[in-house]
């Protein structure tokens, strides 16, 4: 890598030779690459842009007490008398889901984010449990719901919230690991050793001193990690279903905010896609506000 | 340090109990995380098992894809070239805009702008995969179907030698092509951070040397910057090359959802994740058809880990800095 870096001497090399016509030449290249950068920048914006109003655009219609309130209701086929259908059942199965699936991953990504940081510097075990964590953290999420599928739906013959929750689980842990692990590397040595020549064991060093200072961040990781699977579709098609009421039956088929989404917009019916639209809404902005408040936090801490 | 801390703590031995099980506790976590994918490749092998006996290693080259009952017959040919195909078209519509997007937070931008910009675009990253899928359906295939196919598409069709990768017979919108566009914007973040983060990593003295020999950005850029980056650059796109490999949502509401080879960019196919994602939730349990779907999981796994350990490998000095 550092070898290349003598490559602008190519420069020097060019420079005396530097007439009118090069340094033109130079400059057009320049704001060329300029201009074709900020293009892309506004590109990038102009998506997130797009999906925004396109989201509030379709979606603030029916985003009101009746959606939040109801449970499933099948198409109404343009009658006006008809009942229309809501998302509770699909909120609630969301929050259960994915709240189960922060307790259960939540201590397991602390506890290795923390083995990673105090305990395995530089041995094997480590850089190998850091290695699959990492790869866990990208890994299709499908892959873990058939992961799931195999083990806890097609032994008990059913679809199940439990299974959803624990598909869930595991894609918290590897987003909890990272934060745990980068947060404790935050904190300075000199208070570990402050703690140690107190007379503390290392096991108290840690849970009442590192996981104090490293608090918000361990928090942001976890809001992080929710957002990230409040919004997973792929794993639940192949562990909770889907169900169109509101169930606290976590052994049977459950419903949730993006299942209800996937369901509703492929439907072919117009009333149905325009609720799919209020819980995509939904589902956007509590994922982005959560992604906001973590990052509020994290800031306030720098 | 922690040797020191260890032997101190252990000699006042009122915590050497609770210390041994904190540990234990903690590397129990961490070898749970190890056997966590290695049940999970073993599952998938253990599920594809049936399928993998039964077609052989012509499952890997089959392009027939028949879940009718009594006549079952399944290759992953067409969703293998589907997903590598999209992934690799998102991978060249992402990287340069990403480039784009990285120079411009760490060069171009006035300060001011850099963190609100930089925020949206990672913001972008977090919106989940099923809302990109629904915007992509009504919003980007029906702008592909009305304002490129249905208006461009004779004239994009006779370029030569380029023009048959727009000839298509297929004018539904949902496409390889919109897929991979989808994939780009979800991918896009990614990439961008990652090579905003590495350029950032650039030490100051070396590109103040160069600007100071009368260099432009680009110059600094292409010959500083980059040369000194490339290796992390390369993981950064590998690590957007994984992640699009494995999209399921976004890619199954645009793609099409069939099982034929694209003939050019506006064709329909298929690619793994969204053939499990479609398939799976309404096969019979222990069917072939089902068997057949963790074979095609099974083998997304091993490309995806080939990939994401490449990029975790070239961003290795990344992650030690």
């Amino acid at each position: 890598m550092n070898a290349s870096t003598a490559k602008p001497l190519g420069m020097l090399q060019k420079a005396p030779r530097a007439g009118h016509s090069l340094r033109a030449r130079r400059r057009f290249v320049d704001q060329l690459v300029r201009i074709l950068c900020i293009f892309a920048t506004l590109v990038g914006l102009f998506f997130l842009g797009s999906i925004m109003v396109t989201l509030v655009w379709r979606g603030i219609a029916t985003l009101d007490w009746v959606t939040l309130s109801r449970e499933f209701q099948p198409t109404t086929y343009g009658d006006p008398d008809a009942p229309r259908g809501g998302l509770l059942h699909a909120i609630m199965g969301t929050f259960v889901q994915s709240g189960l699936g922060i307790i259960i991953g939540t201590p397991i990504g602390i506890l290795v984010g923390t083995y990673l940081s105090e305990y395995a510097k530089g041995s094997k075990l480590g850089e190998a449990v850091r290695f699959v964590s990492d790869v866990l953290l990208s890994a299709p999420s499908v892959l873990v719901g058939l992961f799931v599928y195999q083990i806890l739906v097609r032994p008990v013959g059913g679809f199940s919230g439990i299974a959803g929750a624990a598909a869930l689980s595991i894609i918290v842990i590897p987003v909890v690991v990272r934060t745990t692990e980068d947060m404790l590397q935050l904190i300075p040595n000199t208070l570990r050793e402050a703690v140690v020549g107190l007379g503390a064991p290392k096991w108290k060093m840690v849970t009442l001193v590192c996981y104090r200072a490293a608090l918000s961040g361990i928090v942001t990781g976890v809001l992080l990690a929710f957002a990230r699977i409040a919004g997973e579709t792929a794993p639940l098609l192949l562990t909770s279903f889907g169900n169109n009421v509101v169930s606290w039956n976590m052994f049977g088929a459950m419903a949730s905010l993006p299942i209800s989404i996937y369901q509703q917009a492929n439907s072919g019916f117009p009333d149905l896609i325009q609720i799919a639209w209020t819980g995509a809404l939904l589902v956007t902005l509590g994922v982005l506000a959560i992604n906001v408040a973590a990052r509020i936090l994290v800031a306030r801490r720098k | 340090m922690s040797d020191v801390i260890t032997k101190r703590a252990t000699r006042r031995s009122s915590g050497a109990f609770g210390d041994s099980v904190f540990e234990w506790l903690c590397r129990g976590a961490g070898l749970l995380v190890l056997g966590l994918l290695g049940a999970i490749i073993i599952t998938l092998f253990i599920g594809a098992l049936p399928a993998l006996k039964h077609f052989g290693f012509d499952f890997l080259f089959s392009t027939k894809w028949n879940p009718v009952e009594g006549r079952e017959e399944f290759g992953a040919a067409i969703a293998i070239i589907g997903t590598l195909l999209s992934s690799v078209l998102a991978i060249i519509l992402a990287v340069p805009l990403a480039f784009g997007v990285a120079f411009f937070l760490t060069e171009l931008a006035p300060q001011w702008l850099r963190r609100p910009v930089g925020t949206a675009v990672e913001l972008l990253a977090a919106v989940p995969s099923i809302i990109f899928g629904m915007w992509g359906l009504f919003i980007v295939v029906p702008f592909i179907q009305n304002n490129i196919q249905l208006a461009w598409g004779e004239e994009l069709s006779a370029i030569p030698l380029i023009g048959w990768a727009f000839n298509s017979t297929n004018y539904a919108g949902t496409s390889i092509f919109a897929a991979s566009l989808v994939i780009a914007i979800m991918i896009l973040p990614f990439i961008a951070a990652t090579m905003r983060d590495v350029f950032e990593q650039v030490p100051a003295v070396f590109k103040e040397s160069a600007y100071g020999m009368g260099a432009t950005r680009w110059e600094v850029v292409s010959q500083v910057v980059i040369p000194y980056t490339r290796i992390s650059v390369a993981g950064g796109i590998m690590l957007g090359l994984g992640r699009a490999l494995g999209e399921t949502m976004a890619v199954t509401f645009v793609i099409g959802n069939a099982n034929r080879l694209p003939g050019s960019l506006f064709d329909a196919t298929t690619t793994i994740a969204s053939v499990v994602a479609m398939e799976f939730p309404e096969s019979l349990s222990g069917s072939l058809q089902q068997s057949a779907l963790l074979a095609l999981g099974f083998i997304l796994f091993i490309i995806s880990f080939i990939v994401l350990a490449a990029s975790r490998y070239l961003l290795r000095s990344r992650l030690k800095g």
